[in-house]
């Protein structure tokens, strides 16, 4: 039985060695010509002079392409066509591409493209969120606005109310492997594209619209990525259209990666948020009015924008019923780089959003915040604030265990007294809870296809849509495959993620990777299964459904047994058909985007946290010390790969909320560019004492093994770690902390002031 | 150049190379050697961790920002040189088998960084990898891992100084000195050249800025840079002590010191870059010259045959500027023996491996509950480290206490003007400057005060 087995990540041996193999790492023909944009040095502007000729004079320099060399397509958008490769005449944001060097070595390239003299006529730019609501500079022309009853009405009536406003900052992804494609040009026009992306199908379209062929004429192949995170959902389109264009003109291969910097400025990163609000609550500090505004920053280009807005407002509820509620989303167009896709899509926001506002309500009604957020927790049966209705909704029960687990009441006592026996040093703690919805909300990409071959000698060799960004994936639906054929893991073969074997695929985003290609594998492997079992059944004289595969071995109901290698060689000498495709859609989701109505999710993942912090009064530097974690990921397929998504998730989000500040000048230059300048959590920022429990509850939905998907959920139990420090911050004086993010120590001190002035 | 070395046991002579290519981009694009990953080019995720050996020690180094230079007459030992076959180093056994890698990408120089410190006995893991960014894992895992291996030796020893190291490449060079005497000749043969000690900030002006930095003289091979001396009255460190080794110096002595240095950089960062470096740099940030200063420390200077000895705070003049004429070099540093009560407070964003907003460093003396000497000194808060003369002058001679400190703190106004930039505003770094004036008084009282040493 494999599924559910902890067993290590498929390709640890090969990372620990040094051998698994990302694009950059591919051996490639001596003449592999290699590529590096030139970028805007300007916010907003017109290019009235773009002066090249020192780039192409630059030593290594093969070529040197503008938009007007383009041959078709000049656009990377995965959304709305809005996104050039290259800069048509005007430039929309710091860093922008304006033009593509082609030169004999990656080094040659970078320093090539400095030598370019481009002017550019300045306009002026509208880079925050003051700028463009005050200029109205918006996608979709206005705001977008769900409710459900009379918002307004029910706040005006309640015993309470409140209102707020802060600040969340964005994320950039920090993927450790840079953004990178290569082109391989094939006979006869065709094209081979190796990209680091979550999306082949997409980077396919592209190249395609680019190459102005069919998207049969472009073959993408993903084996891995060093991390995605959203971040190579839509952002390596411009790297793969560079590259197949650069291979197409020369006829030779192209690669193309980002130096780190290069990388930071380009691409999208996580939306950052303002959100105000207006709350009106009970004596218990349940609430019974609610108006949530929240302000997208968007950056220059659609992409992925809406959706993205969306699932903030999908999850402006988190766990907590709202009965009369209003939401209105802005999303700002800017010009900045475009935010992009990032671990959680929006949800993110939104939960921390209705967090700050809970955490507000129990401060300034002077209530507990876990019998705040109790009250207000979901029943199975209520509805969501867009219709759909809450099933299995776990976290009653979770917030019990983990609350007795972590020893949550003695040690909020044992931090009282600490506090109070500690003038410069204080400590909190804080409890979240996380409900955060399945499925694309976009309801067609919930489809996944695959095809599996079983050889003659009873080997596997598995394929579907889904990329391995290191989340386990593809170890996952290996022990799927390995499951439906009862052999062991080793019988089966993953391979690279391949657009040429499984078509028209989804992105490998919203967590949906081992849901979606779990079940189509699992309908590959069963139509291969079933034509066993009919065959050995008539050889055996008994029915299909008495076929059993197990322990390496096809059995029949009289004794009869066969290795699978051997009944899989007697299958074929008896031509039986040993390949076939699967397929998979979500069933019973539906969805009304403009009016905020329908069942988007095929069910929710649940997750609870106990976050305690330390912080310093006098500087705000501040230390995680302990969390305690318990997750929903139904029946685990595999409870190490999913604690692993859950241990990494929390200290990503831990990591938003704190030390990971992202600053833009007043010309809208990103000055937080590399890792020198931008701080991930390090190793000693984890949790000194990090206790994480899987919830071993089976999905009540039919999913692949009554699993649930782990992605994203927990990067939201890191909010934990910023309500905790917010307790902390509160332990120094009566007023409100205000506190926005991440709470960088700066950050923590101002909200130190504020409580203490306050 | 000529360089000559050893990659994973087996020699290698390169002739007429560029000694400024990065040992990155010849093991990845020449040797074919990609299990070494870039994932910065500059020194601050460890993607790209080798293991450098030589009579100095084995130490994990940045391949990124290693120039082929450095590496002549060395050992070297890559992932793929770590384990033969199926026999795998214990940290890449605990790795599989605790799920310490997730993408992948991080984990050779994670393996690269663990079989270092596995090797020299090391199990502060949390420091040995605090040069190592991965963004999957959240790091539990890996420290299970390295636990896990801690308590196994390999079946097979890894060796990575083998016996059969070979000469280093044409000693005979200008830009390889490796005496003192030679250095400064050769300074003033060529007195523009790039002086290159551990090319931790030096290697960025290849990899980022891509200037080309030729001609350049290479430090490490400089014996004499290196010594340190401690005397009944003084210490005095060599320019090319590298801050690893300052700070397992310095420990017993000011042990302050030694944490800040801990946090300053990574191990490779450390393992590499010279205290020489750090101030010859004239970074306004530093992080070691406010500490010097602190101390009242003296900067030793050389050109050609001559030497002169001047107060470390007059070496930085202005932003960028520093008493230095071409073809002077720094030779070494030195403090006098004092009690120890220098006090070093780095403020970051991170903690680890994080250039500072503001160092503040502090040494203030008392008798019989008066001052009777305060040296403050900070880095991040004007142009160049700078003293802070008006907050000493408002200490000095007042009874240490409460009162005198809240007195003094409005001087900070008249010592510093700061900037605001992405790591801090302005006015968080002159509050949180006078803040660390109360830390300090506060920890002298016997006061916790950091949230490093507090526990859940």
């Amino acid at each position: 039985m494999s599924v559910g087995k902890p067993l290590p990540h498929d390709a640890a041996r090969l990372h620990v060695t040094g051998q698994a193999r990302y694009v950059d790492d591919i051996p490639t023909s001596a003449n592999c010509l290699h590529l590096a944009f030139g970028l805007s040095d300007t916010a907003r502007g017109v290019i009235t002079r773009a002066d090249l000729s020192k780039v192409r004079k630059s030593p290594g320099v093969v070529d040197v392409l503008t938009a007007i060399d383009l041959p078709h397509a000049n656009d990377v958008s995965p959304s709305i066509h809005d996104e050039p490769l290259l800069a048509n005449g005007e430039v929309f944001y710091h860093g922008q591409p304006i033009f593509l060097v082609v030169a004999t070595s990656h080094l040659a390239a970078r320093k090539a493209a400095r030598q370019a003299q481009i002017t550019i006529d300045p306009r002026p730019a509208i880079l925050t969120i003051d700028d463009a609501m005050e200029a109205g500079s918006r996608f979709e022309g206005g705001p977008v606005v769900w409710s459900r009853g009379e918002a307004s009405a029910a706040i005006d009536g309640a015993p309470h109310t409140l209102t707020g406003a802060f600040e969340m900052g964005g994320q950039e992804h920090f993927y450790l492997e840079g953004q990178a494609a290569l082109a391989v040009p094939q006979e006869a026009g065709d094209m081979l594209v190796h990209s680091s992306t979550q999306h082949p199908t997409e980077i396919q379209h592209k190249v395609a619209e680019a190459l102005g062929v069919p998207m049969h004429g472009v073959r993408v192949e993903t084996r891995r990525m060093g991390g995605g995170f959203g971040g190579k959902e839509s952002q390596g389109n411009a790297l793969a259209v560079a590259c197949a264009v650069a291979a197409q003109r020369t006829g030779r291969p192209c690669k193309m990666r980002y130096d780190r910097d290069d990388d930071m400025v380009i691409t999208g990163k996580r939306h950052d948020f303002r959100i105000t609000y207006r709350a009106g609550v009970d004596d218990q500090g349940r609430i019974l009015g609610l108006e949530v505004t929240q302000i997208a920053r968007c950056g220059w280009s659609q992409d992925l924008s809406l959706p993205v807005a969306d699932r903030a407002m999908l999850h402006a509820d988190n766990a907590y019923h709202l009965p009369a509620v209003r939401i209105e989303s802005h999303r700002l167009k800017t010009h900045t780089a475009s935010a992009t896709a990032f671990r959680g899509f929006g949800g993110p926001q939104g939960v921390l959003g209705i967090e700050r506002i809970l955490d507000h309500i129990s401060a300034t009604r002077r209530l507990d915040p876990v019998d705040v957020r109790r009250v207000n927790f979901y029943r199975d049966g209520q509805t969501t604030h867009y219709g759909q209705t809450i099933e299995g909704f776990h976290v009653p029960a979770m917030t019990d265990t983990l609350l007795a687990q972590a020893e949550y009441d003695k040690r909020r006592a044992a931090i009282d007294a600490f506090n109070a026996n500690n003038p410069i040093v204080k400590k909190g703690l804080a409890y979240v809870p996380v409900k955060f919805g399945i499925s694309f909300t976009l309801t067609h990409l919930n489809q996944a296809g695959a095809l599996v071959h079983v050889y003659a000698d009873g080997s596997i060799r598995m394929n579907h849509g889904g990329t391995e960004m290191g989340q386990g994936l593809f170890q996952k639906v290996a022990q799927v495959a390995a499951r439906c054929f009862g052999v062991p893991l080793e019988a089966v073969k993953i391979t690279a993620t391949d657009t040429a074997k499984v078509p028209n695929t989804s992105a490998t985003a919203a967590s949906s990777g081992s849901d979606l290609n779990g079940m189509a594998v699992q309908a590959a492997c069963l139509t291969i299964r079933n034509r066993m079992a009919e065959h050995f059944a008539s050889q055996w004289d008994t029915t299909a459904d008495k076929i059993t595969f197990d322990n390496g071995a096809l059995s029949g109901p009289g004794g009869q047994s066969l290795p699978f290698g051997k009944a899989a060689a007697a299958a074929y000498e008896a031509r039986v058909s040993l390949s076939a495709t699967g397929f998979y859609k979500t069933p019973g989701i539906n969805w009304d985007r403009t009016k905020g109505q329908g069942r988007p999710f095929l069910y929710f993942a649940h997750g609870v946290a106990v976050t305690e912090v330390a912080i310093d009064t006098l500087s705000g530097e501040n230390r995680i010390l302990r969390t305690d974690i318990l997750h929903d990921a139904g029946s685990s397929l595999n409870p190490a790969l999913d604690i692993g998504q859950i241990e990494g998730g929390y200290v990503q989000g831990a990591g938003w909320l704190t030390t990971e500040e992202l600053v833009w000048d007043g010309k809208g230059q990103l000055r937080t560019h590399a890792p020198s300048t931008y701080k991930i959590p390090a190793c000693s920022d984890r949790p000194r004492v990090f206790n994480v429990k899987l919830w071993d509850q089976p999905n009540h939905e039919d999913t692949i093994f009554k699993s649930k998907a782990v992605g994203e959920p927990p990067l939201m139990l890191g909010i934990s770690a910023w309500l905790a420090l917010a307790d902390a911050v509160s332990a120094c004086g009566d007023g409100y902390h205000d506190m926005n993010a991440p709470a960088t120590a700066e950050e923590v001190l101002n909200a130190i002031e504020r409580v203490r002035t306050g | 150049m000529d360089i000559a070395f050893l990659l994973n046991g087996e020699s290698v002579t390169l002739a007429n190379v560029d000694p400024t290519r990065t040992t990155l981009d010849w093991l990845r694009d020449t040797q074919g050697l990609t299990g070494t990953k870039e994932g910065c080019n500059e020194g601050d995720c460890g993607a790209c961790t080798v293991i450098v050996a030589d009579d100095q020690g084995t130490k994990a180094v940045n391949a990124c920002i290693l120039f082929l230079g450095q590496i002549n007459g060395k050992s070297l030992t890559t992932v793929e040189g770590l384990s033969k076959g199926d026999d795998l180093h214990p940290v890449q056994q605990s790795m599989i088998g605790l799920h310490g890698s997730q993408c992948g990408f991080c984990t050779p120089g994670f393996i690269m960084s663990l079989a270092a410190a596995h090797h020299n006995g090391d199990d502060n893991h949390d420091d040995v990898l605090a040069g190592n960014l991965c963004r999957c894992t959240g790091y539990a895992p890996i420290i299970r891992a390295a636990k896990d291996a801690a308590q196994r030796t390999p079946d097979q020893p890894f060796d990575p100084l083998p016996k059969n190291m070979p000469e280093a490449a044409s000693a005979k060079d200008a830009a390889r000195p490796e005496t003192v005497d030679q250095l400064a000749q050769a300074l003033m043969m060529s007195p523009h050249a790039t002086l290159v000690a551990g090319a931790t900030d030096v290697g960025l002006w290849a990899t980022k800025a891509l200037r080309d930095l030729n001609p350049v003289i290479f430090l490490s091979g400089v014996k004499d840079l290196r010594d340190v001396q401690i005397t009944d009255d003084a210490m005095r460190i060599g320019a090319g002590v590298t801050l690893e080794t300052l700070r397992r110096v310095i420990a017993p002595y000011h042990p302050h010191f030694a944490e800040m240095l801990r946090r300053f950089a990574s191990v490779q960062v450390r393992n590499v870059a010279t205290i020489g470096g750090n101030i010859a740099n004239g970074s306004p940030i530093g992080d070691t010259p406010p500490a010097l200063i602190a101390l009242d420390a003296t900067l030793h200077l050389r050109r050609d045959t001559q030497t002169r000895a001047i107060a470390l705070k007059d070496f930085f003049i202005d932003y960028g500027k520093q008493d230095r004429p071409p073809g002077e070099f720094v030779e070494a540093v030195s403090f006098k023996r004092q009690p120890d009560r220098l006090r070093i407070y780095k403020l970051s964003k991170r903690f680890d491996q994080d250039i500072s907003a503001a160092l503040g460093a502090f040494n203030i003396a008392t008798e019989a509950g008066v001052v009777t000497n305060a040296r403050i000194a900070f880095g991040g808060m004007a142009g160049t480290p700078k003293r802070a003369a008006h907050v000493e002058d408002a200490l000095t001679g007042q009874p240490w206490n409460l009162d005198t400190i809240h007195a003094a703190l409005p001087a900070f106004a008249k010592d510093f003007q700061p900037m605001s930039d992405m790591r801090a505003s302005a006015e968080y770094r002159l509050k949180a400057a006078q803040n660390l004036l109360l830390r300090y008084w506060h920890e002298d009282q016997g006061l916790a005060t950091s949230v490093l040493e507090v526990q859940s």
